[in-house]
């Protein structure tokens, strides 16, 4: 009933997308997987109007169809289950469920038929535990996928995407998920189910769309793939990469956590020691970033032993010689309308110690021309952005440096830099903690990986593991 | 007797929220209302004074009314996120275009209100669509509308002009047994607002777009549209309010509308009675208590003869610590 030809789509000049055809049938449940990245998300905000493609064509039951607005979607029959929550916390589930739709009766909104389908569709799921009236921010999160879930059969759409929608649900609530879209699939709903569960994808879908790197790589009936498989379509790729050598071995340990947790994270056990990079590898919400914040301080450990001590702040944090690059340099690393001397001597400056004079050496150790100290960091490139952000950290000469997707969005070139820059200051006896999504940088610049997976450690690795290895603990795939 | 069943059991459960309905602001600040009044009416008391006379309760409403209907105005925009500056001005200029047009003829009492209406939304639709299609943030959108409106208005006018005739004035000072016309008018539109938010597509979209303007998009909502229309209705009240202004002075003033401090004013009575400056949370009944709460305060400290000084400092106060009291409510709820 769908059919998306050749599409593609970039923003700002980065392509996310190229020449992706997608069908989907009638009463079929169509996984779309690929890796953190692939395109998965931007593929679907395609198909339900939220982005319009740059090129390519989408024809629902034969008719092409261009949506320049969500509701053209709906109207059309399609409806989604967005990654993120869109629901209104403030307001009851009915208002939610009907958000947009509400029933009109003599020019007013009939709140007795909408609470009574509410009621009825929650019946329908066997959802005894609240009702159409209660506010959403007071159910959990577990619920509150409940009603994004009636909200998309309250359309009743000809074609459902969901998009992780199994992320933040316990596992009997999986089991509801699953007859839920059997239900629809006898229906004759056509699904798309987006999962990084590569389990739910072979438990429900009746073929799969392999995406990597905005690509698509093929569609395949479920029946002809093994997990293994799978997982080396949505990774294999050449090690296009040089990384810089690893260093001979590690020094002392500089900071070991113990059965540490918090409301996001449980029982991390992890050393991290001088002159070695350890890599952190997860999916999306295995609370990789978490655990950063958490050892930086921003988020504290509630839990457990972190030593040489658990820093309860961020300035804690930093006294105790621990630096974080965010994985949003833009949002929480630089102040983007600041000079570049005043971003790197942000840190210096907060705690009132460090390194200022140094500035333009520092500046001359990453290649960045001192002539540009006084120019507003937004107007840099996003690699020599992301060296500022080094920078500011290096004024400290912290003992440790968490460093989240130290690359993202950062041209090959910058890359090979920061890489070098990340081992160099490994050498000189810093402790380094890196996540990141791309795998092949992970394991090429980790001298250990360290897995996670719903904020507990799955496995940790050794350096030169195969991407496949990482990908099955962190996918959940024994054996 | 399924559906009857189960309608009659979601009912059941949506009641079963006990305290779903005690941390309703809008309850709160009716509450402390009270509260007030019971205060007030002691502290007069031991100074010798009677507070709730005759006097005083007309007062009140008289004084909240111009007030209260900007206030009503003010609470669509901020409930869907966006917020007007331009009030004042607004009041302003809809005072002297409806003096000048009446020019002390009950003939033209009809054209000069339709007049007031169609200016009014006419800067509401400007401030709407700078807001969404210039992507001008409300707060600068609406201060640009403001300083537009007085370089107009001042370069036309140094001082009160035209005059309203006899019958109209009737509007801003008559009264049925203690109850002010002009509060009667302030209530009818606080009713077709409630109305609006709570009976209406419009007024579900308002608290959706104010609640998260992309969670609306993704639902299906045209957002621009939705700013667009309360920017109207907000102007629109304010252009009802300078009618009612204009009806009390008996002319139009160039200043009538910034010496009653109606920007920041119909701000802080929004933010008072509970909606959330952010948009989305909140509604008309805690505005109506908001701007009661400022009156009533205001008639305890004339009749106490307070020096007004103080009086601006309490105010000050009360606003602040309101909005403090309701930030912590809304974090307990969502630990």
């Amino acid at each position: 009933m769908l059919s998306m030809r050749g599409i593609g789509k970039g923003f700002l000049g980065v392509r996310v997308l190229s020449g992706v055809d997608l069908e989907v049938t009638a009463g079929e449940v169509h996984a779309v997987v690929g890796e953190n990245g692939a395109g998965k998300s931007t593929l679907m905000k395609i198909i339900c109007g939220v982005h319009a493609p740059d090129e390519g064509t989408i024809e629902i039951d034969g008719r092409p169809v261009t949506f320049g607005h969500p509701i053209e979607a709906q109207r059309s029959g399609i409806a989604i289950i967005h990654q993120e929550f869109n629901l209104l916390p403030e307001r009851t589930v009915a208002e939610n469920v009907f958000l947009g739709r509400e029933p009109v009766r003599r020019g007013l909104v009939d709140r007795a038929a909408m609470e009574e389908a509410t009621a009825r569709l929650l019946d329908e799921l066997g959802e005894g535990t609240f009702g159409p009236r209660d506010t959403v921010k007071r159910l959990p999160v577990a619920q509150q996928q409940i009603v994004e879930i009636v909200k998309a059969l309250s359309v009743n759409a000809r074609l459902l995407v969901m998009d992780e929608p199994s992320a933040a649900l316990a596992e009997h609530e999986v089991e509801l998920l699953y007859r839920l879209i059997g239900r629809l699939r006898d229906r004759g709903v056509a699904v798309v189910y987006i999962s990084h569960r590569l389990r739910e994808v072979f438990d429900l879908a009746d073929r799969v769309t392999v995406l990597k790197d905005g690509a698509r790589v093929t569609t395949l009936p479920i029946g002809e793939v093994t997990s293994d498989e799978l997982i080396r379509l949505m990774v294999g790729r050449d090690l296009g990469a040089c990384f810089p050598p690893r260093s001979a071995g590690a020094g002392e340990v500089r900071l070991s956590l113990r059965a540490a947790g918090n409301h996001r994270l449980r029982d991390i056990d992890l050393e991290l020691r001088a002159g070695e990079i350890v890599g952190i590898a997860g999916l999306q919400g295995s609370g990789r970033s978490e655990l950063a914040k958490a050892i930086f301080g921003a988020e504290p450990f509630t839990t457990g032993e972190m030593t040489p001590s658990c820093p309860r702040s961020v300035r804690e944090g930093v006294a105790m010689g621990i630096g974080l690059v965010t994985e949003d340099r833009k949002a929480e690393g630089l102040a983007l309308r600041q000079s570049v001397r005043d971003n790197v001597l942000l840190v210096a400056r907060a705690v009132g110690a460090g390194n200022r004079g140094g500035v333009r050496d520092l500046l001359e150790r990453v290649r960045l021309s001192p002539a540009r100290r006084e120019q507003e960091v937004r107007y840099l490139s996003g690699g020599n952005q992301q060296k500022v952000v080094l920078v500011k950290w290096m004024t400290m000469a912290p003992r440790v440096l968490l460093c989240d997707e130290p690359t993202r969005g950062v041209d090959v070139g910058a890359k090979a830099a920061i890489h070098g820059l990340m081992r160099e200051l490994a050498n000189d006896g810093m402790a380094i903690m890196m996540i990141s999504s791309e795998l092949p940088e992970l394991i090429g610049m980790s001298d250990r990986i360290v897995v996670l997976r719903d904020g507990r450690v799955a496995g940790t690795l050794p350096a030169g593991a195969s991407e496949e290895a990482v990908m099955r603990l962190a996918a959940g795939e024994v054996g | 007797m399924d559906l009857l069943t189960r309608a009659g059991r979601a009912a059941r459960q949506a009641r079963g929220g006990p305290a779903s309905h005690a941390h309703d602001p809008a309850r709160v600040v009716f509450l402390a209302l009270f509260g007030l009044v019971a205060a007030g009416w002691a502290l007069v008391a031991i100074d010798g004074g009677q507070f709730l006379t005759m006097e005083s309760v007309v007062g009140i409403q008289q004084r909240s009314a111009a007030l209260g209907i900007v206030a009503i105005g003010q609470t669509l925009a901020i409930l869907a996120g966006s917020l007007d500056l331009s009030v004042a001005y607004l009041i302003s200029l809809a005072s002297l275009v409806a003096a000048e047009i009446m020019a002390g003829q009950d003939g033209n009492i009809g054209p000069a209100i339709a007049a007031v209406l169609v200016i009014s939304a006419l800067v509401g639709l400007f401030n709407g669509l700078v807001i969404t299609r210039l992507q001008v943030h409300a707060f600068i959108a609406t201060l640009g509308a403001a300083l537009i409106i007085k370089g107009v208005v001042d370069h036309l006018y140094d001082g009160p002009a035209g005059k309203v005739p006899e019958s109209f004035q009737l509007l801003g000072y008559s009264r049925v047994g203690p109850i002010p016309v002009s509060a009667m008018l302030w209530a009818g539109v606080a009713v077709v607002a409630w109305f609006l938010l709570s009976r209406t597509r419009l007024g579900h979209r308002i608290y959706a777009v104010g609640g998260d303007e992309e969670v609306a998009r993704l639902s299906g909502i045209r957002t621009p549209r939705v700013i667009v229309i309360t920017h109207v209705l907000c102007s629109v009240c304010a252009g009802i309010a300078g009618l009612l202004l204009a009806a009390r002075l008996g002319a139009g003033a160039p200043t009538v509308g910034t010496d009653g401090g109606y920007d920041l004013e119909s701000i802080a009575a929004v933010v008072l009675g509970g909606t959330a400056l952010a948009g989305g949370r909140g509604g008309v009944a805690g505005t109506v208590g908001g701007v009661l709460l400022l009156a009533v305060l205001d008639t305890i400290f004339n009749q106490l003869e307070i020096n007004s000084f103080v009086k601006d400092v309490v105010r000050g106060a009360v606003i602040v610590v309101a909005v403090a009291v309701y930030a912590r409510r809304g974090t307990r709820r969502t630990a």
